[in-house]
């Protein structure tokens, strides 16, 4: 707050009304819903509840269904992360290195930041056509015939490929603009003292960029939890199977397709609670990040 | 004396370093090659998927049926891109690419203007107020990051039903509007502009409402802009909300039609793929074009709010 504020008494409620008004209803009035009923079961025909207390829980636990979800959802994240953290690095790296040229390439890697993610889901659903899609021939040449949704392994495959093509240009951004923040006089130094390349990256530059690395992480699990929806949702097309589907899809599948009410809301309070796991994460490393820098 | 070096100590110094000059020359334009060649594989791997879908827009469906994407170019995209803009995908005759176009720049426009103005409002009431629970009304606000979405996406179309706004431009976007991180953007510009600004103003006699419009305002304009191209992407892509609240057709956006257009292409007649691949191209282009034209202002919005 400023020292010299304005004393006015009702202009700053008036102000903050709106935003206060929409996070009520449609934030803090709904997950309060999720939380309730996620102790209820509702009946499917709307003719009342009844209180079951974590039952809707146990439930979840016991579904192998759940489970299956939730370890797809777990190594999902994982491959997505690593794979897009790393590629989007190496360019970063090579992008802030070349003289010629660092503009287009800038541009060239991070437009797919405006990509909306179902359009990476039907990019993705022509690549690997099972006639005649690109990466489906490709793939043919070393044995391997991909038959995205029909085997559970190849969907998924198709998933994490969308999923990083749409995650990497985000990646580079934030990892570019950390390199172009290393100050040049401690790369100068780092010349001096060293001269292997590749040495002075892990020893150097690479330690300066583990605060974005760290907050990268987080951006990218979350990232793969809930921005993935629009993709897998043009994948699957409402038809998931067997397929696999990430723990928010199921939240959708289950509270809109399914009429699970009191399973839905147990899945979206564990959802909240993993949300909040992870930005308590964050805010331990933005205040280590302090430290650092 | 010992210490002193000898000439025959100094001398191979210069010769090394040329010797290491020489040897190492080639390699420095090596190591450079290596750059390009890994710079230009990232940029065809992000690039080769959309110059895939436009080829494929150039030739009949028909061959693509048979053949999928080549690298021919044929003379198609003219009827396909007339097709995608003026036809219907559906019988309501309202999935028109063009309607669809327009819907999209509504909810991008909309919810980015919407975010920008509350935000500011908001973040304008807890830096320059004395106000007893400015910092409640902060944590309230900032608490919604926990709170994304899709964790709490049933109850809150129940709550947008129960209000009557199923189907309704209110009920797609103000929804959406709320925001922590671009209130919480604000907050920190606010705090940097000068206590000096505030203090000359009101010996100047302007109020709260004046300074605001008059000073603060015209003062966050790079903000807002940064702010906005981000908004702007990120509304336009919004998919989840737009599915559920808006089910009439002749409010379809483009990126909501993707799955239509996927259904479309599993019927049993010849799959449209030139039509549907124009729609995608469509539906990323507005977004796209404004990311790289704004580059400067999206990445130091981008780098600046995350962090």
């Amino acid at each position: 707050m400023k020292r010299a504020g304005f004393a006015n008494p009702w202009l700053p409620v008036l102000l903050l009304l709106p935003q206060l008004t929409i996070i009520c209803l449609f934030f803090y009035w709904p997950a309060w819903q999720a939380v309730r009923s996620s102790f209820f079961l509702e009946d499917p025909f709307g003719f009342g509840e009844t209180f079951v207390g974590l039952q809707n829980y146990t439930r979840l636990l016991d579904s192998t269904q759940y489970m299956k979800n939730a370890w797809f959802t777990l190594w999902f994240s994982a491959v997505v992360t690593a794979l897009s953290l790393g590629i989007a690095l190496l360019l970063a790296v090579k992008a802030d290195s070349v003289l010629r040229g660092a503009r287009t390439y800038r541009t060239l890697l991070m437009w797919v930041y405006a990509v909306a993610p179902p359009v990476a889901g039907f990019i993705a659903l022509i690549v690997f056509n099972q006639r005649w899609g690109p990466l489906t021939e490709f793939f043919a040449q070393f044995g391997w015939e991909i038959r995205i949704r029909l085997e559970y392994f190849d969907t998924a495959f198709a998933m994490i490929v969308a999923s990083v093509w749409k995650q990497v240009p985000v990646n580079f951004i934030f990892f570019l603009s950390g390199l172009q923040s290393i100050p040049p006089a401690v790369r100068e130094a780092a010349m001096i003292d060293n001269r292997s390349a590749v040495s002075r990256f892990w020893t150097v530059t690479f330690p300066l960029l583990a605060p974005t690395g760290f907050f990268l992480l987080i951006i990218n699990i979350t990232y793969s939890l809930f921005d993935t929806f629009g993709m897998i949702d043009t994948i699957l097309r409402n038809n998931p199977g067997d397929q696999p589907v990430t723990l928010v899809y199921q939240v959708y599948l289950d509270g809109f397709r399914g009429q699970d009410i009191g399973g839905s809301s147990a899945q979206s309070v564990v959802l909240m609670v993993l949300v909040l796991a992870l930005t308590v994460f964050q805010f331990r490393l933005v205040e280590r990040r302090i430290h650092y820098t | 004396m010992a210490h002193i070096p000898t000439t025959s100590d100094r001398a191979p110094a210069p010769a090394r370093l040329l010797a290491a000059g020489r040897r190492r020359a080639p390699r420095i334009r090596w190591g450079g090659l290596v750059d390009h060649l890994v710079l230009i594989a990232g940029a065809l791997f992000m690039l080769a998927p959309s110059l895939m879908l436009l080829q494929m827009s150039t030739i009949p469906d028909e061959q693509i049926m048979r053949t999928g994407p080549s690298f021919q170019i044929g003379d198609r995209f003219l009827p396909n891109l007339d097709k995608a803009l003026n036809e219907s995908m559906s019988f309501s005759g309202e999935t028109t690419g063009r309607n669809m176009f327009r819907n999209s720049m509504i909810l991008g426009f909309g919810f980015a203007i919407g975010k920008i103005v509350i935000a500011m409002m908001a973040a304008y009431a807890i830096v320059y107020f004395r106000l007893r629970f400015a910092m409640l009304a902060f944590w309230l606000i900032f608490t919604t990051l926990l709170l994304p979405l899709e964790v709490r996406i049933v109850p809150s179309y129940e709550i947008t039903q129960q209000l009557g706004l199923l189907n309704t431009w209110t009920g797609l976007i103000v929804p959406l509007i709320a925001s922590a991180t671009a209130t919480f953007f604000f907050r920190q510009y606010f705090l940097s502009v000068p206590e000096e600004l505030v203090e000359a103003a009101r010996i100047d006699g302007a109020g709260p409402i004046r300074f605001f419009l008059d000073i603060l305002v015209p003062l966050s304009r790079t903000m807002v802009a940064a702010m906005f191209i981000i908004m702007f992407v990120y509304g336009w892509n919004q998919y989840l909300w737009p599915t559920m609240i808006s089910t009439e057709e002749g409010r379809f956006t483009l990126v909501q039609g993707i799955k239509q257009i996927t259904q479309g292409l599993e019927g049993g007649h010849i799959p449209e793929f030139g039509r549907s691949n124009i729609l995608a191209i469509l539906a990323v282009l507005p977004p796209v074009l404004v990311v790289v034209f704004f580059q400067r202002w999206f990445v130091k919005g981008l780098t600046d709010t995350d962090k």
